[in-house]
Parts: structure tokens; C-alpha cells; sequence
């Protein structure tokens, strides 16, 4: 179908959920009330890091109003987002790894009565050594944090070879070497995590949820709780934003539906701004070093690639988010070898996981200065630099990615143009620059977080003789427009109207299995599959129409809520008719599809990170303003390009692109989650520094510049009518677009971000005294790195498999195919590398 | 979400009913309730009794000043016969004012002798909580501190704070006092206006220059007893004065100040500075005068170098602490140029560009 026959799709159009959400009629999971509902505060660690010697809940079992207080010895089971890192609680058993950890649970008649029984629990502790930041992880491997990992405090160590990188430098004529610090930043969703449990009247147990994974909360809150899994129903509310934030099955959920199923009463928990930056699950802190080898004409020949995390208290989605710093450098820019090893340690903070772009804008941070630095190096202009090196559609990648459409040099095109940059780069007024950066996300992770071969991504239909069609979907709608999605492709197919359609979505009882709104990948997955229950559909009315009205079948248009015949348009039924039509001819009309992404060519351990069905691909512009007295930075404009591949509906893809924007500015600006150690000899305390709304800056709409978006449309055929990602690609190029605009503003270099006036200042000042005109991290700590997976590119005849894993061995290719997955943390047990207590 | 603790509530109509109320101990004065009521929910007050000033008329309005009003205020500003604010006057209804806009359109040059009040307030937080604080209540912010900001179950982690329920102040250990930092906007900007506050209690009324309601303690910041209503503010005449304020924040909203720069002048027919005042906020616990930078002007014309001594001179006393936003070297090191800033635009220079990157916003009358 071309383009401009499209009746829903490409039309920038009002989405489906916005007339509930402008009139404040969405309901959130704290808008709801049930009969007879109790309340939940949860008692937290006072203590980063320490044995729980003793609970005396006594005193505040016997306040009034208070119902029911649950302590770690009510959820013996551990539970995790990975199969691989079951390692949290949802009240600590015996020992606490941050302040905030939770440590017991009061159920009251309302939240001030729990809230002021949470003090009369008395907790004793016994102190234990304190980790503040990953280099203490690294040197002190006592007392472990947790008794699993690879070795110490270190929770993931990986190093993947493919190729010679040493000798691509060596064949290089110049080596540049950068390193680079990223800090830790948090999601800051509006809405703060909510949720109500209840045992419903057949004695089953029901969690409505601010999550955007109920399909994973579903599974965790079964195990967690030894009820059989068809005994439990997830909802997911309509979240008010989840940015990855709440992707993991949390404490909170796991501890009120305990108290729901005990109570046999309806109990709720809203958690405040505070515990939100508790439960965290956000950018990790990334100190990274780049090794990159260049010909004169600026062909990479090599890159090495070397990232210590920050991971925090817990597992999360860390060991996936490891190997996500190492992922995707490759499908940007033709690299030919590449050696990438990575490091995540645990610390005394709370636990770092996917926020938009997961793990991958810290390595794309860095890699995109460096490539601005070689630029210069070069004298080659930096939007040339990349033009030169932008790798070609359908190629599979050094680490065996499989890239599909490639929009990338024509998002450079488009921004170069729209910035006017060939007149501005290196010719504004000192204090006045812009600089360039690129990137590429992906359309959806290739491989579920527990391996299994079944569908990602389900969609029902249920067709009704009114004309009206409901779409039952396991996608969760936070904020990005799946409901619109799902819609609109279903309308599009069918010729109706998408208000003539409702959504169900995110009911783990009503709606076939979505993963959840994470990777970026619900418009592809749930699209596909949306698309293929509906072509099914479209199958069953047309042959009942066909019959009626005597033409062939493949004659028949389906648009304007109707079915005609394309040759003789006014010979035609109405759609509601059409249904009738088919439901007298067939039954019950009623069609499912699904989607299951291809397999991936990578089969070595680790290769389960990075697959996608296809990447998107952005470039920006930012232009900043610094004054040289104080530092103080402000970004006027910035120029995005995006290539989507097709925008389904453009108001919200270019929502998206913006809203990206903002979360990037942040980052690249101001947003810090950092954290305060009182000195020692007076005070154990190692606290957030700020956890609160006013004080972790992020930028407000004063601070937002004009941002002028730019859609670059090659549908690509892996996509639903051709779409890619956007929820979270636009994202990355933004902060090294900002750093390398600093530096043609001013000639200094910062190279982490937050990107602050201070830092700029102390930059100026080491130009000023004739030292390295830069701001950044000088060294990346020496790490006992484990002997490194040897995988032979395409190019050098490899298959995938890494040469010197004896686990090449396994002779069933789907064991091997779950080996490789295992590196996420996704595989069974037995493929995993296992800690030394397990050797 | 985090609860109010109990209380009991009262909302009196007279300013006398009021301090009858709060001459009865355990009580606080809550007025828009912006900066008092999270501190409740974060148990960093937990008063028994709220005397609520909403329905108190006579805090409502703002009037030419009275020129017989004796306010015993600094002799080089005269009397309390320009305006009168009442107290309970919310910051939106102070930005709304004309007489405060006057000489102040976001045009250059800035003429108008209240014009830095109006920026002070134009620049409080967000247009949601300019709606409900007022400007007594922002007069009398509570002193703020990164180790005092916090939910109960934080500052239980530190085991408290001098402020609160500690012993130690964790800014600067060895600290004998609270150093918790002063971060109202409107008080440095009224007192580089010379003005004056009326307190009135159960025992009476009493009148004192804006200045002496402040001293530098993170505590005890305010010389108001806690029985007594700060009710009016009164501004003297300045005509042939210009006045401005410069504020430095992260962002374009919501941030208190982590340094504010209040500026005002005389200037004669030939351009020579008459009178001087120069004002900090946010460098201690008080709003910090500077009255060294002020003489540094004083019957010199605004040249480059006048303003360069000037800003010099104002910036030395500011002591910043790592307690709030920003390091504080840094804070220190811009203070300066923050005050060079104030210099210029009441020079005439056109620092609208300036003030659009540093505000983030181009502060329009509207």
C-alpha cells in the first residue's frame, strides 16, 4: 500500500487516551478506591549497609489502627527482574545495602496512622563496611554486598574480542585515547510508583500497578508468593510516566499483595517522591574509556572500549545494562574490530537499571566526543567525519547485529540544513557555538528477559455486529501512546475510525502476553501483531462480503466504515454490516496475532544484548551560549533529526522526540543522583543528597529551548507500515551534541556530564594556565579483566559462535541460542557463568 | 504521599483575635502555608495549633504610604510614606501592582525606584506558589540547608541536624551555630529599599527597619517572637532612585535563590551616585549588606572601574556554604560578576540578553 492511501496512519492525529488524560479522568493506580482499603508505609534502612540483628514490632502492632506489620520473615523468597540476579527481598531478611532498603511493612487504618507506627518499630543494627563508589568495590572484595556475582563486589565482568583490535591500531595512523565519566541520573516520572492489591471474591490476588512490565510483575509475584500464577492478575494502570523506572517487579507490590491475600482487605501504597528515588532502577554512573584507531580519511580501523558501572545495592536489569555499554558502537559507524569489556560492581546506593537509551548513552557519550576530537585532529568538518563512516543498511555488524535501514546519513542531511551548520560551525562569536552528534537504538531487544521461544507480543480482536472492535493487548501504556498504536493499526487495516475502537490493555487476565513497554519495543512488536489479528479479520469480512455482494475478494477496499468494491465504490456494505455478514457466515468473529522478533546471528555469550529487528538512527545539533566569567551555559536551540522509519502518528512521535530532548538536557545540564558521606568517625551515613523534586534539578519548561524536529520516512519492511523506535533513540545524540558545542563555544573540553558552569570554569582555568583545556575523569582504574571471548567477525569467516568457549559444544542449537541469551541474565541457570561460591 | 501531623486549625478575622491565639504558646502563623506546610509533612515543624491569617482583611491590600507612619528605618532612606503592603498581600498580587512596575516594562534602562522588589518577587518559585505565598511569609522563610530539607526518615539517616532535632551541624561540624542559609528573594530587595516592617503581639505594636528582623543564625534567623504577627511592609518614597535584582538559580523556576543580588541608587543629574545600597541573599543567614561595596560607589559615576571596585568590595563578605545548590567556590567566585551585572542595567546598559540567559525567562510585566 502506498502512503497516500492511508486513511490513520502518517495523519498527525488527537491519540485515543488524550481526551481521559486533558480532563484528569484517567485513572492512576492512587485515583484508586476500594471498600474497606488499608494502607501501606514502608519502614526503610536508616543504614547504607548493615546486619539486621533484631525487630521489635511490638509497640507498633499495638498502635491504633494498625493492622498488620510484616517484617523479612513473611517473604522468604527472592525474586529479581533477571533469572539471573534473583538476589532481592521485598523486606530485608538480614541485612540492609542502602538507605531506603526496605525493613518491615505497617498496614493501617490510613497513611498517617502507618506512618507514625513506622517509628515505633524498633530495628537493631549492626554496622557493616560502606561502599560509596565502584574503585572501593573494586579494591575491597569484604564483605561482599551480595554472596552471588563474579568474584568480590563485582557483579558482572565481561570482555568480548572480535577481531584484532591490536592490530588495527597498529595499521592506524593516529590512536586516540579518551577517558570519560558519565554520571547516574534518575527517571523522575510525574506520577510516583502506586499500587492496590486485593484478593478478589473468588480468593484470587489482583495487583493494579503503576509498572510498565505487568507480564513480569505477574511472574514475580507468583514466585515470590508460591501462588500459582493463574491465581494472580496484574493490572497496569496508566502510568504517568516510567522512563525504565518502573520496569522491575518492586518490594512495595510483592509486600501488599502479601497483606491483601492475609488481610483479605484491599490495601494500597503510594509511594512518596523520596521513595521513588529509592527504588531507582536508573542510569548507572559509567566511567568509560575509548581506544580508537583511525585512518587519515578518518575510516575506523579499530575501537577498544572499557566501562566500569556503578550498579548500587542490587542486580535489576545489570548484568543486561553491562553488556548495553558495549552493544551498540557498532552500528553507527563501520567499526571493523572491536574489543569491548565491562564492568559492574555493587554499591551502597540504591540499584542502578534501564532508564531511556539503557546503558547505551554513556558509551555513546563518549564515543561521539572522541569522534568530534578526531574530527579535529583530522581537519575534517565533524558532520563529514560521520558522513564518511556511517555503516551501510543490511549489514551485519562486527558483533554480529543484524542492521536493517539505515537512515542516519540523511538525519545528518537534514540537520546540517535545517542548522545552517556549514555557516555557523566554527564561526560563531566566542561564547557562541553548536556542535553535532549521532546515534542509533534499538526498535526492541531482541530477546526476552527469561528465555523462552513464544511470541513477544500479542494482540486480540473481538469484532462485534455494532461495527465497533475491542484490541486486547498485553502492552502497557505509560504516557508514550501504545494505546494509540494499537488502535491505529488495527483502523487502518480494518477502514474504521480508531475511535471506533477500544483498547484493553495491560490485564494479565484479559489481554494476551506484551513483555511490556521497554526496549522501544511495543510500536514494532505489539504493531506487527496488531497488524496480523486485524489482517485476519479483514480475511474473514471480505470473503463474507465477497459472497454477498458477488465481487472478488481481492477487489474489496476496507476504508470510511465501509467494504466496496474498488472498481464500482457506491457497490459496498457498511463495516458494521460486514461484520454481521461474517459472523453469520463464520461464527463469532474473533482473530489473535502475534510477533516474534528474528533470531539473532550472535551465539556467543553475551550476544544476547543489542539484537534487534531493526534500529532507529538520530543526529542532532545543539547550540549553546557560555559566558566566559562563570560558566554559565544555556542552550537556545537544538536541531534533531530522527529517522523513523514511518511516523504512525506524527504528533506523537515528534512528542517523543521533544520529550527526549528534555530528559537529555537534563542529563547533559544539571540532573545528578549523587549521594553524601558524612565523615566517618562521626557517622555512618551515606545518604542521597537530595531526594526530592526541588533540589535533583532537572530542567523545568523555562528551561526547555525550541527544539526544531526533523522525521526522516523510509519505511522499513521489519517495522508495522514500516515504523521504528522513538521512544528513546532521540535521546542519545543530544548530551555529546552539547559537550561538542561547549567546545566550539569556548575550546575547552568537559568530558562527563552533568555539563555544569562549574566545571566549565575549572576547564577555562586550566586553558588559562596553559594546561589540558579540559574537564573530565584522568584515569580509568586497572581491573583484573576475564580472559576474553574470542568471536571472529563476518568479514574474518566467523559464525556467530566465540572460538574459545568450550561451551560451543552444546549440540541443540536452541540450547546454544538459550546459552547466548543467558548473558542478559535471561538463560537457565545452568549456562550461566556462575560466582566462585558456585565453582 | 507523605501526611500533615495533627493540628488544630484556626482562622481568625482580626490581626488582635490573631495574636490572642498565638499569645497561648505551641502555635505558628500560616499564610499561603508554601513553605510551612511541607515542612510540616517532613516533621521539620510540628506546631499544635495553626493561626491561619487568610481571612484577616486588614493583611490584604497595598496603599500609598502614610506619610505620618514614624518608622525608626536608616536616615539616609526617610520615612515609610511610599507604600504600604499588607502582609498577607500574595506574591502575584505584589507582581500585578502597577506602582511596583512602574520604570520596569522589560525594557532597558530600568528607572522605576521598586523595580527590584518587582523582580524579587516576579522571580519566587513558580506562578502556582506565587499564588499562595505572601510577601510576609516569604519575608519570614524559614532558613534552608541540604541537611534540613529532608523527610523525617532522612534526616533520621544523619541522625539529625542542629536544627532539627540534632546535635551537629553537618555543613560544618565544628560550627558552633546553624548554618542553614537564608533564601528569600523579596527581603534583600526591600532591604536595599530601606524598608520597614510593623509586628504587632497580644502586648502591642512595634515598628523596625526590614534589616533588624534578620540576624545570622540558621535558627534563630528572625528577631520576630514567636507570638507576634509580622502584619505590614512599609516602603519610603525613592523618588530619583533605580533599584534592581539580580537572582542566580539552576533553572528559569522554582529554585530558591543560591545567591540573590539586590542593587539600589540615587543617581544626580550628572550620572554621580548620590546614595548606594547593596544587598545579598543566600551567602549567610541573613540578607547580608554590604555597605563597603555601597561607599565604593558613592559619589563616583558608574564607569567600568567604579562598578568593578564596587562588585569587589560586595562580593567579599558573601560566605557560602555547601548546603545548598551549586559548589560553593563557585557561588563565591560569581557573586561578582552577579553584582557587576545589578551595576550595569542601573547604569542603563541594555542586559536584557543577559538577563534572558540568566533568568531563563525575559521577567515581562503582564
Amino acid at each position: 500500500m502506498a502512503a497516500t492511501s492511508f486513511k490513520t496512519i502518517g495523519k498527525p492525529r488527537r491519540r485515543v487516551d488524550g481526551r481521559a488524560k486533558v480532563t484528569g479522568q484517567t485513572k492512576f493506580a492512587d485515583d484508586l478506591m476500594l471498600p474497606r482499603m488499608v494502607h501501606c508505609k514502608l519502614l526503610r534502612s536508616t543504614l547504607p549497609h548493615a546486619r539486621v540483628v533484631r525487630i521489635d514490632a511490638s509497640r507498633a502492632l499495638a498502635h491504633p489502627g494498625v493492622h498488620l506489620v510484616m517484617t523479612g520473615r513473611d517473604f522468604p523468597i527472592p525474586y529479581g527482574i533477571l533469572p539471573v540476579s534473583q538476589d532481592e527481598h521485598a523486606l530485608a531478611i538480614d541485612r540492609v545495602r542502602f538507605v531506603g532498603d526496605p525493613v518491615a511493612a505497617v498496614i493501617a487504618r490510613d497513611e498517617l496512622t502507618a506512618f507514625d507506627a513506622l517509628d515505633l518499630i524498633d530495628v537493631e543494627y549492626e554496622p557493616l563496611r560502606t561502599f560509596a563508589d565502584p574503585e572501593e568495590s573494586l579494591t575491597h572484595s569484604t564483605p561482599r554486598i551480595h554472596d552471588y556475582g563474579d568474584a568480590g563486589n563485582i557483579h558482572k565482568i565481561v570482555s568480548l574480542g572480535f577481531g584484532d583490535v591490536e592490530q588495527a591500531f597498529a595499521d592506524a595512523d593516529h590512536v586516540f585515547e579518551d577517558t570519560f565519566f558519565y554520571q547516574g541520573s534518575t527517571h523522575l516520572p510525574i506520577e510516583q510508583h502506586a499500587a492496590v492489591a486485593a484478593k478478589d471474591p473468588d480468593g484470587k490476588l489482583v495487583l493494579w500497578s503503576s509498572t510498565q512490565t505487568p507480564h513480569y510483575v505477574h511472574r514475580a509475584l507468583a514466585k515470590a508468593l508460591a501462588i500459582p500464577a493463574a491465581h494472580v492478575r496484574v493490572i497496569a494502570t496508566p502510568n504517568g510516566g516510567g522512563f525504565g523506572g518502573k520496569s522491575d517487579p518492586f518490594n512495595h507490590e510483592v509486600v501488599i499483595a502479601k497483606a491483601a491475600m492475609l488481610l483479605d482487605r484491599p490495601v494500597k501504597i503510594c509511594l512518596t517522591r523520596e521513595e521513588v528515588f529509592y527504588c531507582h532502577r536508573g542510569r548507572h554512573p559509567v566511567l568509560m574509556h575509548f581506544k580508537t584507531g583511525v585512518k587519515r580519511d578518518g575510516t575506523i580501523t579499530g575501537l577498544h572500549v572499557k566501562t566500569l558501572l556503578d550498579g548500587g545495592a542490587y542486580g535489576s536489569y545489570g548484568v543486561a545494562s553491562t553488556f548495553y555499554t558495549g552493544a551498540l558502537q557498532t552500528v553507527t559507524y563501520h567499526i571493523p574490530t572491536y574489543h569491548f569489556q565491562g564492568c559492574r560492581v555493587f554499591t551502597n546506593k540504591p540499584p542502578c537499571g534501564p532508564k531511556r537509551g539503557h546503558g547505551t548513552p554513556q558509551s555513546r557519550f563518549g564515543q561521539e566526543i572522541q569522534l568530534d576530537k578526531i574530527a579535529e585532529t583530522l581537519s575534517l568538518d565533524p558532520a563529514e567525519l560521520r558522513l564518511r563512516i556511517v555503516e551501510r543498511p543490511d549489514t551485519l555488524t562486527a558483533n554480529y547485529l543484524r542492521i536493517g535501514t539505515i537512515g542516519l546519513a540523511e538525519c545528518i542531511r537534514r540537520v546540517t540544513h535545517a542548522a545552517d551548520w556549514s555557516s555557523t560551525y566554527r564561526k560563531l562569536p566566542p561564547g557562541h557555538g553548536v556542535g553535532i552528534a549521532c546515534s542509533s537504538y534499538l526498535s526492541g531487544a531482541g530477546l526476552p528477559i527469561y528465555w523462552n521461544d513464544m511470541p513477544h507480543s500479542g494482540v486480540q480482536l473481538k469484532l462485534d455486529r455494532s461495527g465497533g472492535v475491542t484490541a486486547f493487548c498485553g502492552a502497557t501504556e505509560i504516557g508514550q501512546g501504545s494505546d494509540d498504536v494499537l488502535v491505529a493499526c488495527v483502523a487502518e487495516i480494518l477502514g474504521i475510525d480508531p475511535i471506533d475502537i477500544r483498547a484493553v490493555t495491560g490485564d494479565t487476565d484479559l489481554t494476551p502476553v506484551d513483555l511490556g513497554s521497554y526496549s522501544s519495543r511495543v510500536t514494532l512488536m505489539m504493531g506487527n501483531a496488531a497488524i496480523q489479528a486485524a489482517e485476519r479479520a479483514r480475511d474473514l469480512l471480505a470473503e463474507a462480503v465477497a459472497s454477498k455482494i458477488n465481487v472478488p475478494k481481492d477487489r474489496l477496499v476496507f476504508a470510511e466504515r465501509r467494504v466496496f468494491d474498488a472498481e464500482n465504490p457506491a457497490t459496498g456494505v457498511a463495516f458494521s454490516d460486514a461484520v454481521c455478514l461474517a459472523e453469520t457466515m463464520f461464527g463469532t468473529i474473533g482473530t489473535t496475532g502475534s510477533y516474534t522478533p528474528p533470531r539473532s546471528a550472535a551465539k556467543f555469550k553475551g550476544g544476547g544484548v543489542g539484537p534487534s529487528p531493526t534500529y532507529s538512527y538520530s543526529a542532532a545539533i545543539v547550540e549553546v551560549t557560555v559566558e566566559p566569567s562563570t560558566g554559565w551555559i544555556d542552550v537556545p536551540r537544538v536541531w534533531i533529526a530522527h529517522d523513523i522509519g514511518r511516523a504512525l502518528n506524527p504528533t506523537l512521535v515528534r512528542g517523543q522526540v521533544e520529550g527526549s530532548v528534555y530528559m537529555a538536557l537534563g542529563e547533559a545540564l544539571m540532573e545528578e543522583q549523587t549521594f553524601r558521606r558524612l565523615p566517618p568517625r562521626l557517622s555512618h551515613a551515606l545518604v542521597h543528597k537530595f531526594p526530592s523534586m526541588l533540589e535533583y534539578k532537572s530542567p523545568t519548561t523555562m528551561d526547555m529551548p525550541d527544539v526544531i524536529t526533523e522525521l526522516v520516512e523510509a519505511p522499513d519492511p521489519r517495522g508495522p507500515f514500516g515504523a521504528k523506535e522513538v521512544g528513546q533513540g532521540p535521546l542519545l545524540p543530544v548530551m555529546p551534541a552539547v559537550a561538542n558545542a561547549v567546545y566550539d563555544a569556548i575550546g575547552v573540553r568537559i568530558d562527563e556530564v552533568p555539563i555544569t558552569p562549574e566545571k566549565i570554569l575549572k576547564a577555562l582555568d586550566a586553558k588559562a594556565a596553559g594546561k589540558t583545556p579540559r574537564y573530565g575523569p584522568s584515569r580509568f582504574p586497572d581491573i583484573a579483566w576475564p580472559e576474553t571471548l574470542q568471536v571472529p567477525p563476518p568479514w574474518e569467516g566467523g559464525d556467530g559462535t566465540a572460538v574459545n568457549d568450550q561451551r560451543r559444544s552444546v549440540p541443540d542449537t536452541r540450547e546454544r541460542h538459550g546459552a547466548s541469551a543467558s548473558a542478559p541474565g535471561v538463560g537457565p541457570r545452568r549456562y550461566e557463568k556462575v560466582g566462585p561460591r558456585e565453582r | 504521599m507523605m501526611r500533615l501531623p495533627y493540628f488544630r486549625y484556626h482562622a481568625p478575622r482580626t490581626v488582635a483575635e490573631a495574636a490572642d491565639l498565638l499569645s497561648k504558646g505551641d502555635a505558628m502563623i500560616v499564610a499561603g502555608g508554601t513553605d510551612l506546610l511541607p515542612n510540616m509533612k517532613r516533621r521539620q515543624q510540628v506546631p499544635g495549633t495553626l493561626v491561619g491569617l487568610r481571612n484577616i482583611a486588614e493583611l490584604r491590600g497595598i496603599s500609598n504610604g502614610d506619610p505620618s507612619t514614624k518608622l525608626r528605618v536608616a536616615p539616609s532612606l526617610s520615612r515609610g510614606d511610599g507604600l504600604m503592603i499588607g502582609a498577607g498581600v500574595t506574591l502575584t498580587e505584589l507582581v500585578r501592582d502597577v506602582r511596583l512596575r512602574q520604570g520596569y516594562g522589560g525594557q532597558a534602562p530600568v528607572t522605576g525606584p521598586y523595580a527590584g522588589l518587582w523582580q524579587a518577587a516576579r522571580q519566587v518559585a513558580t506562578p502556582q506558589l506565587r499564588n499562595m505565598g505572601t510577601i510576609g511569609g516569604n519575608l519570614c522563610l524559614d532558613t534552608r540547608c541540604n541537611y534540613y530539607d529532608q523527610n523525617y526518615e532522612w534526616r533520621k539517616a544523619i541522625d539529625f541536624c542542629m536544627k532539627k532535632d540534632g546535635e551537629t551541624c553537618w555543613v560544618a561540624t565544628s560550627s558552633p551555630k546553624c548554618l542553614a542559609v537564608s533564601s528569600t528573594d523579596t527581603a534583600p530587595a526591600l532591604v536595599s529599599l530601606g524598608a520597614g516592617v510593623t509586628l504587632a503581639s497580644a502586648t502591642g505594636t512595634r515598628h523596625l527597619p526590614l534589616a533588624d528582623l534578620y540576624q545570622n543564625d540558621g535558627i534563630h534567623y528572625l528577631t520576630r517572637r514567636p507570638d507576634e504577627i509580622l502584619t505590614a511592609v512599609h516602603l519610603p518614597r525613592l523618588d530619583g532612585w533605580r533599584s534592581t535584582y539580580w537572582k542566580l538559580r539552576r533553572r528559569g523556576a522554582f529554585d530558591f535563590p543560591v545567591l540573590g543580588v539586590a542593587c539600589a541608587l540615587k543617581l544626580d543629574r550628572s550620572g554621580t551616585v548620590e546614595a548606594a545600597r547593596i544587598v545579598l541573599g543566600a551567602v549567610a543567614s541573613r540578607p547580608l549588606e554590604s555597605s563597603n561595596g555601597a561607599a565604593a560607589l558613592v559619589g563616583h559615576a558608574l564607569t567600568d572601574e567604579a562598578i568593578a571596585h564596587a562588585a569587589d568590595a560586595a562580593a567579599q563578605p558573601a560566605r557560602p556554604m555547601d548546603n545548598t545548590d551549586y559548589t560553593l567556590h563557585w557561588r563565591k567566585r560569581v557573586t561578582r560578576d552577579f553584582v557587576t551585572y545589578a551595576l550595569r542595567e542601573l547604569r542603563g546598559d541594555d542586559t536584557r540578553e543577559l538577563r534572558r540567559r540568566v533568568a531563563r525567562q525575559e521577567l515581562l510585566t503582564m
